[in-house]
C-alpha cells in the first residue's frame, strides 16, 4: 500500500504547528519549525513526482484535487516557506537579542509560521470552493497574529488595518462563493458537490451567466483584496513594513500568489459560463492600475520594506494583467512570473531583513555601504533588486518581456503606460539600493551569522529560469496556461 | 402552507434588515450587543423555518451553530471584553446618524435593485429575501466605515457576517455543511483574536479610539 503523500504535505505544517504551540519557547523550537518545513517541501515534492508520473489526481472523496496549475504552486509554496525558515533562525537570534521577541512571542511566531504554510497548501490543494474561502480566511487570522507580533503601535495598527480591510474584503468573496453556489446547484443539484471545482469545470457552460457575472464581481473583489490591488492595496505596504521580515517574505511570496490562485479558478468558470471577455477586462484594468498606482507610490517611501512592498503590489498588477489578456503566451508568462517574483522577491526580504538589523533601522537613507559591512549581503540585496527590476539574464526579464509584447499585440494602448511604470520603478528602486550597497559604512556586526544561503539559492532559481526553463517545467506551465487560457 | 412559510422567512428577513437599520443608529455599545443578539435569533428563526418548510435537516444543524455561537457565544465574549475595558460610553460616530441612516436607505434600494434580477432566477421558498441578505450586508459595511470605535467596528464586522449567512440560507438553502463548519471556525477564532487585539490597543493607546491608528500613511 502506497502512502499518500498528500497527507503529510497537509499534515506536517498542521502537526508542526500544534507541538509547536504546546512545547512553547525552548531553543530547539527553531528546529523543530525548519524540520518541519523541511518535510513539508520533501512531500510536496513527492506528489509532485506522483503528479507528473500519473497525472491529474483526486484524494479523499474528491474533496483535494491536484493538476498541474495547483501543483508547481505547492512546490513553490512549500519551498519559499522552508528557506524563510532557515533565514528566520539567525534573524529571530538576533531580534531576541535586540529585546524586540520574547519566549511567548516566538512561540506564536513559530506556531503561526506553521499554521501559516498549513492555510496556504489547504487553500491550493482543495476542489472546494467554500473551504478555498475558509483558508483564505484563516490565512488572514494566521497573519494578523504573526504582523502584530512585536506589539509596537505601529504593528497594532497594521495588523488592524490589516484585520478589518481584508476581513470585509474576504466577506464580499464568501458572497460571491454564496453566488457561485447558487447558480452550480441549479445545475448539478446539492447533492452532487455543487461547490467542487472539477464539477463546477465540467459545467461551466451551463452556469447562469447573470448570477456569475455578479458572482465574479464579488469574488473579484473579495481575493482581489488579499492580492493587494489597487485601490485595495491599503493593507498590504503597513503589513509588510511593520512585521518581521520571515512574514513580509512569505506575504509577499507566498500569500499574494494563493490569492491570485483563487482568482484564476474563478476566471476559468466564470470565462466560459459568460462567453465574453467580462472576467478578463476586469482583470486589465485593476491589474494595470495597480502597475501604475504603485511604481509611483514606491518612488516617495523612505523605508524599505515598504517600497519592496509597493513593488509586489506592481507585479502582482503586472501578472493580473497578463492573466486578463489570456491566451497561452500571456497565461504562461503570468505564471512564469509568478514564479520569478515568489522566489526574487523572498530573497529581497531576507537581504533587506539582515542589512536592517545590521543598521538597526528601515529607513534607506540610514543604511550605507553595505558592501564593506558584510558583502554577502550587500551582493544579494543589490543582485535581488536588479533582479526584481527586470534585469536580464534574470526570469523577470524572461516573463516581463514575454508579458509586453503579448500586450503589445493584444492590449497595444496598455504599452506605454507598462513601460512607463516599469521606468519609474527602475530608475526609483534602483536610486535607492545603489546607495545603501556602495559608500561608507556605520553599521555594526551582528552576533549571529546571516543567513545568506536562501538569498542566493533564489537567486540562483530565478537566474535559471531567465537562461533555461527545465523541459519538465516548461510541460507545467503549458498544460497550466492551456487550461487556464481554455 | 408554503404560502405562510414565505411569509414567515420574508417576517424574519424583515426583522434583519430592521435590526441593522437600529444598529446604524445606536450610540451605546451595550445597546449595539443586544441588537446583534436580537439579529442572531431572527437569523435562527429564519433558518430554522426555511429547515422546516423545506425539510432540510443539515439547516437544522447550522441553525444551531447560529444559535450556539451568535447567541450565546459571541455576545457573552463581547460582554465579556467591554466590562474588562470599561468601555460603556456613547460612541462617536464621524458622519451624523439622519446622514447615515439616508445613505443606508439609498444602500437598501441598490441592493434590492442588484439582487432583483438574480433573485428571480432562484428556485428557494426564501428567494425574495436576496436583497435583503445584501441589504444587511451593505448596512453592516457602512457601519464599519462611520465608527471611529474598535469595538463598533468589531460588532459591524460580525454583523456582516450575519447577513451573509442569511444570504446562503436564503438563496442556497445553507452551504455545504463542511463549508459552514469551517466558517464558523474562523468567526470564533476571529472574535477571539480581535478580542485579545482590544486589550493590546488599549495598553498601547490608552484608548480604542481608531482614529489614534492613522499613522501609517502611504
Amino acid at each position: 500500500m502506497t502512502i499518500d503523500p498528500l497527507l503529510f504535505v497537509l499534515g506536517i505544517p498542521l502537526a508542526g504547528a500544534l507541538i509547536l504551540g504546546l512545547v512553547g519557547h525552548r531553543p530547539f523550537a527553531r528546529d523543530i519549525n525548519s524540520t518541519a518545513s523541511f518535510g513539508t517541501f520533501i512531500a510536496a515534492c513527492a506528489l509532485t513526482a506522483r503528479v507528473i508520473s500519473e497525472g491529474p489526481m483526486f484524494a479523499w472523496d474528491r474533496e483535494f484535487f491536484i493538476d498541474p496549475l495547483n501543483v508547481f504552486l505547492v512546490t513553490l509554496t512549500a519551498f519559499v516557506a522552508f528557506t524563510t525558515s532557515l533565514f528566520s533562525r539567525p534573524y529571530m537570534k538576533v531580534e531576541v537579542e535586540h529585546g524586540k521577541m520574547t519566549p511567548r512571542r516566538l512561540r506564536l511566531y513559530h506556531s503561526m509560521f506553521q499554521l501559516f504554510s498549513f492555510t496556504m497548501l489547504l487553500a491550493l490543494l482543495t476542489n472546494n470552493m467554500g473551504i478555498l474561502w475558509v483558508a483564505m480566511e484563516a490565512a488572514t487570522l494566521t497573519t494578523v497574529l504573526l504582523v502584530s507580533v512585536y506589539r509596537t503601535p505601529a504593528s497594532l495598527e497594521a495588523a488592524w488595518k490589516y484585520f478589518i480591510l481584508c476581513g470585509v474584503g474576504i466577506a464580499q468573496a464568501l458572497f460571491g462563493t454564496v453566488l457561485l453556489y447558487m447558480a452550480a446547484e441549479k445545475v448539478v443539484g446539492s447533492e452532487g458537490g455543487a461547490l467542487l471545482w472539477t464539477h463546477l469545470d465540467q459545467v461551466k457552460g451551463q452556469l447562469d451567466p447573470r448570477i456569475i457575472t455578479l458572482a465574479f464581481a464579488f469574488l473579484f473583489i473579495g481575493y482581489g483584496t488579499k492580492v493587494g490591488l489597487v485601490p485595495l492595496h491599503n493593507w498590504l505596504p503597513d503589513a509588510h513594513a511593520e512585521g518581521p521580515t520571515p512574514v513580509s517574505a512569505v506575504l509577499s511570496g507566498l500569500l499574494l500568489n494563493v490569492a491570485l490562485y483563487a482568482i484564476l479558478r474563478c476566471k476559468v468558470l466564470t470565462d466560459a459560463a459568460l462567453q465574453s471577455p467580462m472576467a478578463g477586462q476586469l482583470m486589465i484594468g485593476f491589474g494595470l492600475l495597480s502597475v501604475v498606482v504603485a511604481a509611483f507610490f514606491l518612488s516617495r517611501q523612505r523605508d524599505v520594506k515598504r517600497m519592496f512592498a509597493y513593488s509586489s503590489i506592481e507585479h502582482m498588477g503586472l501578472i493580473t494583467f497578463a492573466f486578463g489578456v489570456g491566451g497561452p503566451i500571456a497565461t504562461y508568462a503570468g505564471l512564469l512570473h509568478m514564479t520569478v517574483h515568489s522566489l526574487i522577491k523572498s530573497s529581497i526580504f531576507f537581504a533587506v531583513g539582515h542589512a536592517s538589523q545590521k543598521a538597526g533601522t528601515q529607513i534607506m537613507e540610514e543604511i550605507r555601504g553595505l558592501i564593506r559591512a558584510s558583502p554577502l549581503v550587500g551582493w544579494g540585496l543589490m543582485l535581488g533588486s536588479l533582479a526584481i527590476l527586470g534585469m536580464p539574464p534574470f526570469g523577470v526579464f524572461a516573463s516581463e518581456f514575454l508579458i509586453l509584447t503579448t500586450a503589445m499585440r493584444e492590449q497595444p494602448w496598455a504599452t506605454p503606460l507598462l513601460l512607463l511604470a516599469l521606468g519609474v520603478a527602475f530608475a526609483a528602486i534602483f536610486g535607492r539600493v545603489q546607495p545603501m550597497v556602495f559608500g561608507e559604512t556605520a553599521l555594526r556586526r551582528l552576533p549571529h551569522p546571516p543567513a545568506v544561503l536562501p538569498v542566493f539559492v533564489h537567486l540562483g532559481l530565478g537566474l535559471m529560469l531567465g537562461l533555461y526553463v527545465p523541459p519538465y517545467l516548461d510541460q507545467w506551465y503549458r498544460q497550466a496556461a492551456r487550461m487556464v487560457a481554455g | 402552507m408554503s404560502a405562510l412559510f414565505g411569509q414567515l422567512i420574508n417576517l424574519f428577513a424583515a426583522v434583519l434588515l430592521l435590526l441593522a437599520f437600529g444598529m446604524l443608529s445606536q450610540r451605546k455599545i451595550l445597546s449595539l450587543i443586544h441588537l446583534y443578539t436580537l439579529q442572531g435569533l431572527a437569523l435562527v428563526a429564519a433558518t430554522v423555518v426555511v429547515a422546516y418548510a423545506t425539510k432540510q435537516p443539515h439547516l437544522y444543524w447550522s441553525a444551531g451553530i447560529t444559535l450556539v455561537l451568535k447567541v450565546f457565544l459571541i455576545p457573552w465574549l463581547l460582554h465579556r471584553v467591554i466590562d474588562r475595558l470599561g468601555v460603556r460610553w456613547d460612541i462617536e460616530t464621524l458622519i451624523n446618524i439622519p446622514t447615515t441612516m439616508l445613505i443606508g436607505v439609498v444602500l437598501v434600494i441598490f441592493a434590492f435593485n442588484l439582487a432583483a434580477p438574480i433573485s428571480a432566477l432562484s428556485s428557494t421558498i426564501a428567494r425574495g429575501t436576496l436583497g435583503i441578505a445584501l441589504a444587511c450586508v451593505l448596512l453592516s459595511f457602512m457601519m464599519m466605515i462611520t465608527r471611529s470605535k474598535a469595538v463598533p467596528q468589531v460588532i459591524g464586522f460580525l454583523s456582516m457576517e450575519n447577513g451573509l449567512f442569511f444570504a446562503a440560507a436564503a438563496a442556497t438553502y445553507g452551504m455545504p455543511m463542511v463549508v459552514e463548519l469551517g466558517i464558523a471556525l474562523d468567526v470564533l477564532v476571529g472574535i477571539l483574536i480581535l478580542g485579545v487585539f482590544l486589550f493590546h490597543i488599549r495598553e498601547q493607546f490608552d484608548s480604542l479610539d481608531i482614529r489614534h491608528l492613522e499613522k501609517l500613511k502611504e
